[in-house]
């Protein structure tokens, strides 16, 4: 199982670094990230491996908004089955 | 795999865009819970609803969770309480009551089914059930009616739609300190469709499967902005622009609707593929008419739009459910619609522009609130029009008009929540139908040849 995490906002030092970091303390591997820094609006889309985490999936969601709202970010954590089922046939 | 604009358009229209899930509706098959002994029988039916209903709302807060989906409403639709009432007799109000503690108990904010199907005639209990219904949403919170007068098969049942006239005044008058809500939960339907996740009118048909889920989506936002970057293409670039939103928005329905059949062990329905406005900015049918190039809703072309828009949305959501059902279209209820609520203050949207427009949309006139001094033989005459349009067309038409008691045109109800608030609407041809719904009778089901 995959999610997908979205994080958007005012450019700023270590986001990716803080990000990374919940990720790793819930056991969430990183597959993939794309990232872009338009005019400071900084914006990044990461796609983790969810099957082995250390604790279930809505305490990665709490923590990652709850790191948002600390830094001032907007962090969307998402299961990979709603981007599947609305953009693929 | 994954593509970055895909995702940041999934989360821009649940985000900015109002894009949701508007429903899950349980239907719970009641017949099991039919008893000669009324309290025996309630009693039954209060079990039922807490056992299969009991994992509804924690399930659907889950799912919102893991999907980053808003789902706005976790309800319950049961077999029209008419039936239990034939075989109990007894005073309907007694599964009213039992249908609200229910609902409560497994925390769903709406429970549809106090209803009666009486299209060709009154069976055992259903005059008695009709004529409780004011009582029955006075007294409870929770409950919604629905009664099905007219199809196209059995024609319209006119002595049905003269007692729901006053049916209607009456629930209205029965709940005038709060703000005549009563009306509000009342649905007066054509040709009703059995599985509608949505309420007022939803109930749990005969020939539906024991229990069942079905999903109602939403996301006149999410058209209104796609349409917003196609400011000059012709209409059928618009209409291909519709279809593909409706496709992403229903597929998310189904989802929705298939994780949580597989959490609670319940076969799914259908995915009923509306666009329900909410008095939100931003989350308007009127406004998607305005944005194909009507000055405001209710102007000449308003038809039309209205047409495009309803067809466009059920050919893009056919292909992304595997059952699509209940009342599938664009709603236009005019309170719940923040564009149709300016359009009605303005006065460039008029209730008999409104009744045009339900010849082309999923359902009828929804959420007017009119003056609380029209006859009930004026609001029997209204559901006679309405039913004959439905009924001619072969398509559900539905009333749920609300008699503001005590007020004139002009002046406003607020209901509140997703409910909005309804500016009253002028009647503006104040003759009498009285003698025609007096006569009473049946109208005859019409010819399906010579379509002229």
């Amino acid at each position: 199982m995959k999610a997908v995490v979205t994080v958007v906002g005012r450019d700023a030092v270590g986001i990716l670094a803080k990000v990374s970091a919940v990720c790793a303390e819930h056991n969430a591997n990183i597959l993939d990230v794309s990232q872009a820094v338009l005019s400071e609006m900084f914006s990044m889309v990461m796609v983790l491996e969810i099957s082995d985490l250390t604790k279930d999936f809505s305490a990665l969601q709490d923590d990652l908004s709850a790191l948002g709202e600390r830094i001032g970010m907007k962090i969307h954590t998402m299961h990979e089955d709603i981007f599947n089922a609305m953009h693929h046939i | 795999m994954f593509n970055t604009t895909d995702i940041l358009e999934t989360i821009r229209m649940i985000d900015n865009e109002n894009l949701d899930i508007r429903t899950i509706t349980m239907g719970i098959s009641l017949l099991s819970c039919a008893d000669s002994d009324l309290s025996a029988a309630c009693r039954k039916v209060y079990d039922k609803i807490c056992r299969l209903a009991e994992r509804l709302v924690p399930v659907g807060d889950e799912i919102e969770k893991m999907y980053g989906i808003p789902i706005i409403n976790k309800r319950l639709s049961v077999t029209p309480v008419s039936m239990l009432a034939a075989v109990s007799g007894g005073d309907p109000v007694e599964y009213a009551l039992t249908l609200d503690r229910a609902a409560k108990a497994v925390g769903v904010n709406f429970v549809g089914g106090y209803s009666a199907l009486v299209q060709k005639g009154f069976a055992a209990g259903e005059r008695e059930l009709i004529a409780s219904i004011p009582e029955a949403l006075s007294r409870t919170e929770r409950v919604c009616s629905s009664v099905n007068i007219g199809s196209t098969k059995a024609g319209i049942n006119m002595d049905a739609v003269g007692q729901m006239g006053q049916v209607i005044l009456d629930a209205a008058k029965a709940t005038r300190d709060a703000n005549c809500m009563g009306a509000a939960k009342i649905v007066v339907f054509c040709n009703a469709p059995e599985d509608n996740p949505f309420m007022a009118g939803a109930f749990h048909g005969v020939g539906e499967p024991d229990c069942e889920i079905n999903v109602g989506v939403s996301g006149p936002g999410a058209v209104r902005s796609a349409l917003a970057k196609c400011p000059d293409g012709d209409l059928t670039e618009v209409a291909d622009v519709i279809k593909k939103t409706a496709f992403k928005i229903t597929r998310m329905g189904q989802l929705v609707g298939g994780e949580a059949c597989r959490r609670l062990g319940v076969p799914f329905g259908i995915v009923d593929l509306s666009l329900a406005p909410t008095p939100a900015v931003g989350d308007s049918v009127a406004h998607i008419i305005e944005e194909m190039g009507i000055e405001v809703c209710g102007a000449h072309g308003t038809t039309a739009a209205l047409a495009l828009l309803n067809d466009a949305v059920k050919k893009g959501g056919v292909m992304a459910s595997s059952h699509v059902g209940g009342l599938s279209g664009a709603f236009i209820p005019v309170s719940e619609d923040a564009g149709m609520i300016d359009a009605a203050r303005s006065g460039d949207l008029t209730v008999e522009k409104l009744e045009a427009m339900t010849a082309v949309c999923s359902v009828g006139l929804d959420m007017i609130v009119i003056p609380g001094d029209t006859p009930p033989s004026t609001i029997a005459a209204i559901i006679a029009d309405e039913a004959a349009i439905g009924m001619i067309n072969s398509k559900t038409t539905a009333v749920r008009v609300i008699p503001a008691i005590g007020r004139k045109a002009g002046e406003e109800l607020e209901f509140g929540g997703l409910f909005g608030s309804g500016p009253i609407m002028a009647l503006h041809n104040d003759r009498s139908s009285e003698k025609f719904i007096s006569r009473g009778g049946r109208i005859p089901a019409p010819m399906q040849s010579l379509k002229n």
